[in-house]
C-alpha cells in the first residue's frame, strides 16, 4: 500500500516538482529505497557515499523524527505521512575560540585517529579535548574507568583528588590498580597507570581530603568537575563548590546493584540540592564499604560519566543536564527521571541562602550521630580483653550479630550467630548468667545490639570494639578481612 | 540570479546587526522563474544553536516545516536561507557546504564589528562538490 512522502522544496527538482509522492513500503527503509529508485538523483542528497542518511537530512513519520522511533526500521502504514525535512545549518569558517594554540604531534594524530575521522569530533573536537581540564574527585571505583577513558581520549589536563591507599578489597572493581599496588597511595598508582595509557597529557594529583577550605581553590582551575565520591558530605561539598564557581558537575553514584548518573550545572539546570535538599540520616544509606557493590557496576557508571564529560567538552549531543539516569543491573534496565530546578533551592534557587561553603560533616549529621553513639555509652571490651577472657574462662558467650553471608566469610571460633534484626525474637537463646560479648564487622551494629540487651535486662554484656576486623588485625592475622 | 527587493536587503542587514557576535539566520520566500529567483520577503528565524553561536547557526526541523507550510499557504516558494558571518567574509565555509541542499540560495551577510557589510549569494553545485556564486541583484521597490 502506498504511503505519502512529503518532499521539501530543494529536492523537488528531482521529483518532477512534486510536493508529495506516493511510495510503496512497510518500513521507512523500503520507502526511501523505493523513492530513490524512482528518483535516482535524490539519492546523493539524502545519503552520503557510504550509504548513510546525511546528518542534516531528517525523516519524520507524522510528528516524530525516525531517530526517536525505530530509525529505518520504523513501520509505516497507509495513513502515515512521511516528511523529509532538511536541517538548515551553516556557519562561518572563523576559528572556534578553543582551537587557540593547540597543535598535535604525529604520534598524537595516530593515537586519536578514530576520533579525528568522525566529523562530530575531528581536529576541532580533539583540540577542545586537549584544551580541556577535568578534575576527578576520587580515584576509586568510579574513578577507574573515568580516569582511564578520559586519559585515553586525550583530555589535556586531568586532576585527581584522593588521599586513600590501595587495599585488597579495592581490586574487585578498581581496575586501575594491580595486586602489586596494594599498600601504595592510590594517587601515585593512578598517575603511573594513566600516564602509561597516555603520555601526552598532564596529570595533576592532590593527595588531600577535599574540604570546605580547599575545594574552591582546587576546582577553580578546571573546566569540568567529576564526582566519583562515595559519601554524602563530599557529594554536597562538590555540588556547592560547583554551583558557587559555575562549573558543571558530572555526578555518578553506585550502591550494590544500582547506579545513578546525571550532570548538574546550575546555570543550565538543577543542582544536586534541587534533587536532594537534605542528606539522609547518617547510617540510612550505607556506603560501598558497608553495603557492598557489584564489581562491574562502577565500570558502567564511571564510563557513562566519562562519556558525559566528553560530550560537555565537545559540546555535542544531549547532555544529562536535567535528567537523572538510574541503572538497575539486576533488571538490566535504564530509567530516566526528569529533574527540575527548584526555585527554592538553598544554593541555586531564586533567593540563595548558601553563599559560601559550609561544614558538610555537620550538615550531614555525622558528628551528631557519632555523639549519639558515644552517649549510648554501652560497656565495651577490646579484642585483647576478649582474648584474655576466652583464655581464662569457659563462661563466655560470643554473640555475632552480623548477617549469615558475612558469617560465611569469616567467623570467630565458638561464636553464635543471631543477626541484629532477629535478636528480639531469639533473645531466649542467651544465658544471662554468662559474660556476653557482642560483635559485628566493625562495632556499630553490635553497639546497638548491646544497648538492646542491656535494655532487656542483661547485665554482663559488652560490645567488642572494632569488631571482627580488629580481631583479625590484632589477634589472629590469619583471618580474612572484608 | 537572485533578485532581492531593498526591504529584504534592509531586513537582513538589520537582523545581522542586531544579532551581532551571534550568527543571524532567516528564510527567503518568493518565486522561482526561468531567469532566476525573485525574493519577495526575508523573514528572521531563530538560531537554535546553544553553543558557538558566533560561528554556527541551525534552524530546527519544526521551524523549517513551518516555513514550508507558510510558503505553500501563501502560494510562494521557499527560495533559500540567509545567514550572517560575524567578523568573517561573505563566503561559504566548508561547514556551509557540508550542510547545503541543492536549489536553495544561501545568502551570506558579512557583519564586521557589528556593521553589516557585503552580501553575496551561493547555490550548491549539482554534484555537491562546491558552491557557485549566483549574481545578487537589488531592486528598488
Amino acid at each position: 500500500m502506498p504511503v505519502k512522502v512529503l518532499i521539501p522544496t530543494p529536492l523537488r527538482p528531482y521529483t518532477d516538482q512534486k510536493e508529495a509522492v506516493e511510495i510503496e513500503g512497510a518500513r521507512v527503509r523500503d520507502l526511501l529505497d523505493n523513492l530513490t529508485e524512482r528518483y535516482r538523483d535524490l539519492r546523493k542528497h539524502l545519503f552520503d557515499d557510504s550509504g548513510k542518511l546525511r546528518s542534516f537530512v531528517n525523516v519524520y513519520v507524522n510528528e516524530d523524527d525516525i531517530r526517536s522511533l525505530d530509525r529505518f526500521e520504523t513501520a509505516v502504514a497507509e495513513t502515515d505521512v512521511v516528511s523529509i525535512v532538511p536541517s538548515i545549518a551553516g556557519g562561518s569558517a572563523s576559528p572556534a575560540v578553543v582551537e587557540g594554540e593547540v597543535t598535535f604531534s604525529k604520534e598524537e594524530i595516530q593515537r586519536y585517529s578514530r576520533h579525528l575521522i568522525m566529523p562530530e569530533v575531528g581536529m576541532e573536537g580533539q583540540a577542545k579535548l586537549k584544551k580541556a581540564s577535568v578534575l576527578m574527585v576520587g580515584a576509586g571505583g568510579l574513578g577507574a574507568p573515568l580516569g582511564m577513558y578520559l586519559a585515553a581520549a586525550g583530555i589535556g589536563r586531568l586532576g585527581i583528588v584522593d588521599f586513600d591507599v590501595v587495599d585488597h578489597s579495592n581490586l574487585q572493581r578498581q581496575v586501575t590498580f594491580s595486586a602489586a599496588d596494594v599498600g601504595r597511595p592510590k594517587l601515585q598508582a593512578a598517575k603511573e597507570r594513566l600516564s602509561g595509557i597516555n603520555p601526552h597529557i598532564r596529570i595533576d594529583g592532590y593527595e588531600t581530603r577535599l574540604s570546605s577550605e580547599n575545594a574552591l581553590d582546587l576546582f577553580r582551575d578546571y573546566d569540568v568537575i567529576v564526582d566519583g565520591t562515595d559519601n554524602f558530605p563530599t557529594r554536597y561539598l562538590v555540588n556547592d563548590a560547583c554551583v558557587l564557581l559555575g562549573k558543571p558537575n558530572v555526578y555518578g553514584s553506585i550502591f550494590r546493584f544500582e547506579g545513578q548518573v546525571s550532570v548538574f550545572d546550575a546555570s543550565r539546570g538543577p543542582c544536586y540540592r534541587c534533587l536532594y535538599p537534605e542528606p539522609p540520616p547518617p547510617g540510612l544509606v550505607p556506603s560501598c564499604a558497608e553495603g557492598g557493590v557489584l564489581g562491574v557496576l562502577p565500570g558502567i557508571v564511571g564510563s557513562l560519566q566519562a562519556l558525559e564529560v566528553l560530550k560537555l567538552v565537545l559540546e555535542r549531543g544531549e547532555s544529562m543536564i536535567g535528567r537523572l539516569l538510574v541503572f538497575d543491573a539486576l533488571q538490566m534496565k535504564f530509567r530516566e527521571l526528569r529533574q527540575r530546578k527548584d526555585p527554592d533551592c538553598p544554593i541555586c534557587g531564586e533567593r540563595p541562602r548558601i553563599r559560601e561553603l559550609i561544614d558538610y560533616e555537620e550538615f550531614c549529621g555525622i558528628p551528631q550521630a557519632q555523639e549519639v553513639e558515644r552517649k549510648m555509652g554501652v560497656p565495651t571490651i577490646t579484642v585483647e580483653g576478649l582474648k584474655k577472657l576466652l583464655d581464662e574462662s569457659d563462661d563466655v558467650f560470643v554473640l555475632d550479630v552480623r548477617e549469615p553471608h558475612e558469617w560465611d566469610i569469616v567467623r570467630l571460633e565458638g561464636a553464635t550467630l543471631i543477626p541484629l534484626g532477629r535478636l528480639p525474637h531469639e533473645v531466649h537463646r542467651l544465658d544471662s548468667a554468662k559474660d556476653i560479648v557482642v560483635h559485628c564487622r566493625s562495632g556499630a551494629r553490635s553497639a546497638k545490639a548491646t544497648e538492646f540487651l542491656l535494655g532487656a535486662g542483661f547485665q554482663r554484656v559488652r560490645n567488642l570494639e572494632g569488631g571482627i576486623l580488629a580481631w583479625a588485625d590484632r589477634i589472629d592475622p590469619s583471618l580474612p578481612k572484608y | 540570479m537572485i533578485l532581492l527587493p531593498e526591504e529584504a536587503v534592509e531586513a537582513i542587514r538589520v537582523h545581522g546587526r542586531q544579532s551581532y557576535r551571534d550568527e543571524a539566520c532567516g528564510v527567503l520566500y518568493g518565486r522561482a522563474a526561468a531567469e532566476g529567483k525573485h525574493v519577495l520577503c526575508a523573514e528572521p528565524m531563530v538560531n537554535a544553536r546553544e553553543d558557538e553561536r558566533h560561528r554556527r547557526f541551525v534552524v530546527t526541523a519544526s521551524d523549517y516545516q513551518r516555513a514550508e507550510a507558510e510558503a505553500s499557504r501563501s502560494g510562494l516558494t521557499l527560495l533559500g536561507f540567509y545567514h550572517s558571518h560575524p567578523d568573517h567574509p561573505a563566503y561559504p565555509s566548508p561547514y556551509d557546504l557540508e550542510h547545503a541542499f541543492p536549489f536553495f540560495s544561501y545568502v551570506i551577510l558579512a557583519v564586521e564589528g557589528g556593521e553589516p557589510k557585503e552580501m553575496r549569494s551561493f547555490v550548491l553545485r549539482e554534484d555537491r562538490s562546491e558552491f557557485l556564486e549566483e549574481p545578487l541583484e537589488r531592486k528598488e521597490s
